[in-house]
């Protein structure tokens, strides 16, 4: 039996909001090709295991039901490496300025 | 069971929108396309004064304005001799949730507290989502901030990933959707089911809201200098900032400025596709934004829209990706200010603009954002490679939105293009001629308005109705 995971623990929700066959008429084809998809986050109603059908509590206080699908999510958005594309821009707008950069 | 279809909650759109921002929009029509727009902004009940005043008491506005010393002197490297306008940049990243969003928000939130509304909420994936997240949490009101914020393959626009996380840090539900404008849907569904406020980015709240940046500008350009600024330049997506900001200006006394409006051109791109959605490489300010809006502003979340640019802007430009993140590491390496990336829009452009200006001219540049980790020149490059889209140094030329970004290989090729207003105010007037009601007619209001909102006269509207009819006959 899969873990159940606790009351109360900080989880992402996910669900189909419109299946395939049922996006708006101005959509392009490609994205028509795929659903409309939801993710929330909030505070798990009551004991479930991931890939499970789950209620959460919202931050706004809305009772919301999906698939559970991460707990404690993490961001993970970042800068990633250096991009040289950019590393040697400030040397060349110094060399440009000369003397003209040395602030006032 | 109520009918949650998206059919039927976009049938009681006209009702959800009245009752979340609680304006009658009804009672400003004046013709079959006309409304009463001055009626609309003055019924808010702020002027400069008092819209200033609410927002002191969050901290909002009265942000520094800095002079950009060494950029003006890159210029003035590469501009013929006597060319290269000094350069100023309003640095509203100095707002409590880092952009001039938090004008936007702040009107909107105490209008929603002073109505006794339990939350608000708002269809947003930019930096105005943690501006009204921002205001909210310090109003004691909840917050559904909605947004569009991942593709099929599950990938999260990292800029939209760290508006995200700003906030849910402010404490506000957000709602992330996969690619497509049934955001829309999911928005009036919860706006239904909440009763929330609707803290649209387009009522008159948002604007008179920013009207205050304009103002203080104007002021502090004046005091400083001794003269008004020559042009001032905005970064333009849903018209909002042109608007607010030349009306902002006017009071400031500053009507002789010129505004000008400048977006990243990403033509090629579709705005709803879901394999577009991560090529992009911007999340706001351009052209998928700024041309339907100007076009059509009555394309918002409210029913007649308060940001309508074409009646305020004089001139209307276009710059690529690439020059936008190289002028982004040049005014944190030569200013030491890390901003943007996407504010840098028109800072860009300013850069190409102050060259074609005297030195004893002024441009400002009305505003600045905060930078954080996805919300950087790095993060979109990073992500725009692992795409297979090509970025190197070159001409901006090369450019090509979701194939190619080149970063300038020197400031001399930063260029501005111009959008043939002529064009766009044609474009305007169609929509308009199109959305007229079977059999309905256009009379002499609503030939003035249109003429008001495209900044020319009514003979010119009329010139270009006959001949669109004349080309549909």
């Amino acid at each position: 039996m899969a873990e159940l995971i606790a009351k109360g623990t900080w989880v992402e929700i996910h669900r189909i909001v419109l299946p395939v066959g049922e996006r708006a008429a101005q959509v392009p084809e490609e994205t028509k090709r795929v659903p409309l998809e939801m993710r929330v986050k909030g505070f798990l109603v009551a004991p479930a295991a991931l890939g499970e059908e789950a209620e959460i509590v919202t931050r706004a206080g809305r009772r919301l039901w999906g698939t559970l699908t991460e707990v404690n999510p993490a961001y993970d958005h970042s800068f990633g490496p250096p991009v040289p594309e950019l590393s040697t821009i400030g040397e060349e707008v110094r060399a440009i300025l000369g003397d003209r950069g040395r602030g006032r | 069971m109520t009918d949650e279809s998206y059919a039927a909650i976009m049938a009681q759109r006209e009702e959800i929108m009245r009752g979340s921002v609680g304006i009658d929009y009804g009672q400003y029509v004046t013709g079959v396309l006309a409304f009463d727009y001055e009626r609309l902004l003055a019924d808010t009940g702020y002027d400069v004064e008092t819209a200033r005043a609410v927002q002191t008491l969050t901290a909002v506005g009265d942000t520094p304005l800095v002079e950009l010393r060494n950029v003006t002197e890159l210029v003035r490297c590469v501009a013929k001799p006597g060319k290269g306008a000094r350069i100023f940049v309003k640095d509203e990243a100095a707002n409590p949730s880092g952009s001039f969003k938090d004008r936007r928000a702040s009107l909107s939130i105490h209008e929603a507290k002073k109505r006794g509304y339990a939350g608000v909420a708002a269809a947003t994936s930019g930096n105005y989502g943690a501006a009204v997240a921002s205001q909210a949490a310090k109003a004691g009101l909840r917050c559904i901030v909605v947004q569009e914020a991942f593709d099929s393959q599950g990938i999260a626009q990292p800029e939209i990933a760290e508006k995200t996380r700003a906030c849910e840090a402010y404490g506000a539900e957000v709602i992330r959707l996969s690619v497509g404008p049934e955001l829309f849907y999911v928005f009036l569904l919860t706006l239904k089911e909440t009763g929330y406020f609707n803290a649209s980015l387009y009522t008159p709240y948002s604007i008179v809201g920013i009207e205050t940046l304009g103002y203080e500008l104007a002021v502090q350009v004046k005091e400083r200098t001794g003269r008004f600024p020559d042009v001032v330049i905005a970064t333009h997506a849903g018209g909002g900032n042109v608007t607010g900001t030349a009306r902002g200006l006017r009071k400031g006394g500053a009507a002789q400025t010129g505004m000008i409006a400048a977006s990243v051109d990403l033509s090629g791109l579709h705005m709803a596709s879901d394999h577009d959605f991560n090529r992009k490489s911007f999340t706001t300010g351009h052209t998928g934004f700024s041309m339907p809006f100007t076009t059509w502003p009555d394309r918002a979340d409210v029913p007649r829209n308060a940001a309508r640019p074409l009646r305020y802007m004089d001139r209307f430009v276009t710059v690529t990706q690439g020059e936008v993140f190289y002028m982004t590491q040049v005014l944190a390496e030569l200013e030491g200010l890390e901003r943007g990336p996407a504010g840098n829009t028109s800072l860009a452009a300013a850069f190409a603009i102050a060259q074609e200006l005297d030195e004893d001219r002024i441009v400002v540049v009305q505003e600045t954002e905060y930078t954080g980790a996805g919300k950087h020149p790095l993060a979109q490059l990073n992500l725009a490679k692992r795409l297979g889209i090509e970025v190197r140094r070159g001409h901006p030329r090369d450019n090509q939105p979701g194939r190619r970004i080149v970063i300038p290989a020197h400031p001399s090729q930063i260029a501005v293009v111009d959008v043939d207003l002529d064009g766009v105010r044609r474009l305007y007037l169609q929509r308009a001629v199109e959305s007229l009601p079977e059999g309905a007619t256009l009379s002499d209001v609503d030939l003035e308005f249109l003429a008001a909102d495209t900044r020319t006269s009514r003979g010119y509207v009329q010139g270009i109705i006959d001949e669109l009819r004349r080309e549909n006959a």
